[in-house]
């Protein structure tokens, strides 16, 4: 049984990426999967920090790929979940300590260990660490924002997903593509301050796996080290919650994507 | 606010003119993706060459690459401009290097 590799992608920085990454794992291992979770954003390592290992970082990727530490020595076990582990990005400036062989041999060690999932964190742009992020790739989670360069950068990496993975290059098929659009405001889009749903999907031909609501929550769960799908009780993370379903099949209509109604209370003292 | 300004025509919404933007670019980096990086530069100097002999504007020339099973297919098309045909053809014209 080989390990399906999810990596999550969306050529803009800043549109939530390291916040799915850590939402996807954390939900599959939810879910009862056996999860890892890797950050390849060489030099700018910032997943340990949403998933609040950064203190027990002990060993890296870079490590793991020279030689220098064993798997089982550098994953570092998530506090909530025993069947969940993330393993960190190296804080090296050396962009070229990342090596295709290098990152294979960590993804068949992950295989070989009876992982199910391997949720890869991209870095931002379409250089050589988005690059090995998702050449591996089964499935690819882009990332996108209602807004502008944010859509125009999907659609550049949803063309390098369909020609330059593996999958693409042995003619496997194509990586599976799941389109997330996060930080949406459904007021704004309301009133024709934002690119809607189907705008997104229109423009860029491909429907949507799941709509994240902008929310103060996903900074709040920042703040503490935990991912947003931790917080069944804020939209974010129940629209990362059914997102995951959605990935792992299930069926399950879109929520939040309507401005929120008023209850009797707020309508009378406003707010 | 006038009680009549319900007649004035709505500006079109930023999100309107977002999607219309996006529309287009994302159409065209589409049409010339995984194409060869010297594309942009021929087509500069093949509206060079035929500047010289028509006046046509940039937009005139398209250029389609398309990728079949082991064979590639760089498609140039050039729209002439109305008003000035080239030697009793037609106003529009084609011309389709295959």
């Amino acid at each position: 049984m080989t390990a399906e590799i999810i990596v999550v992608t969306s050529g803009k920085g800043g549109v939530g990426k390291t916040t799915t990454s850590a939402s996807l794992a954390t939900g599959l291992a939810m879910a009862g999967k056996k999860v890892a979770v890797i950050d390849f954003d060489v030099g700018l390592r910032n997943l340990d920090l949403i998933m609040g290992c950064e203190r027990r970082v002990v060993y890296d990727f870079i490590n793991v790929v020279h030689g220098e530490s064993t798997l089982k020595q550098s994953l570092i076990k998530d506090k909530r979940y025993d069947n969940l582990y993330v393993l960190a990005a190296s804080q090296t400036r050396d962009k070229d300590a990342l090596t295709q062989e290098g990152v294979e041999k960590v993804l068949d060690g992950l295989s070989g260990d009876g992982f199910d999932y391997v949720v890869c964190d991209s870095p931002a742009g379409i250089e050589k660490g988005a690059h090995l992020a998702m050449y591996f790739a089964d499935h690819a989670v882009v990332v996108v924002n209602p807004e502008v360069s944010s859509v125009r950068d999907s659609d550049r990496i949803l063309g390098l997903l369909a020609s330059k993975t593996r999958r693409a290059e042995r003619g496997e098929g194509p990586v599976t593509q799941h389109l997330l659009l996060t930080r949406y405001n459904p007021t704004r889009v309301a009133i024709g301050e934002m690119l809607s749903v189907k705008d997104v999907e229109e423009i860029l031909g491909i429907e949507v796996v799941g709509v994240i609501p902008e929310s103060e929550n996903v900074l709040t769960a920042s703040n503490n080290g935990i991912p947003v799908i931790v917080d069944a009780n804020s939209l974010a993370g129940q629209a990362y919650s059914d997102t995951v379903a959605r990935i792992l099949g299930e069926v399950r209509p879109l929520r939040f994507i309507d401005v929120p109604k008023k209850g009797f209370l707020q309508r009378v003292f406003g707010g | 606010m006038g009680i009549l300004d319900f007649l004035k025509r709505k500006p079109e919404s930023t999100a309107t003119v977002a999607r219309e933007r996006l529309r287009i670019i994302v159409a065209q980096e589409r049409s010339t993706r995984g194409a060869p990086d010297y594309l942009p530069m021929m087509r500069n100097e093949l509206l060079e060459v035929i500047k010289k002999y028509v006046h046509v504007d940039l937009d005139a020339i398209n250029i389609n690459f398309e990728r079949d099973s082991g064979h590639e297919i760089l498609e140039l098309s050039v729209t002439l401009p109305e008003g000035k045909p080239a030697a009793g053809n037609p106003t529009r014209n084609e011309a389709t290097i295959g």
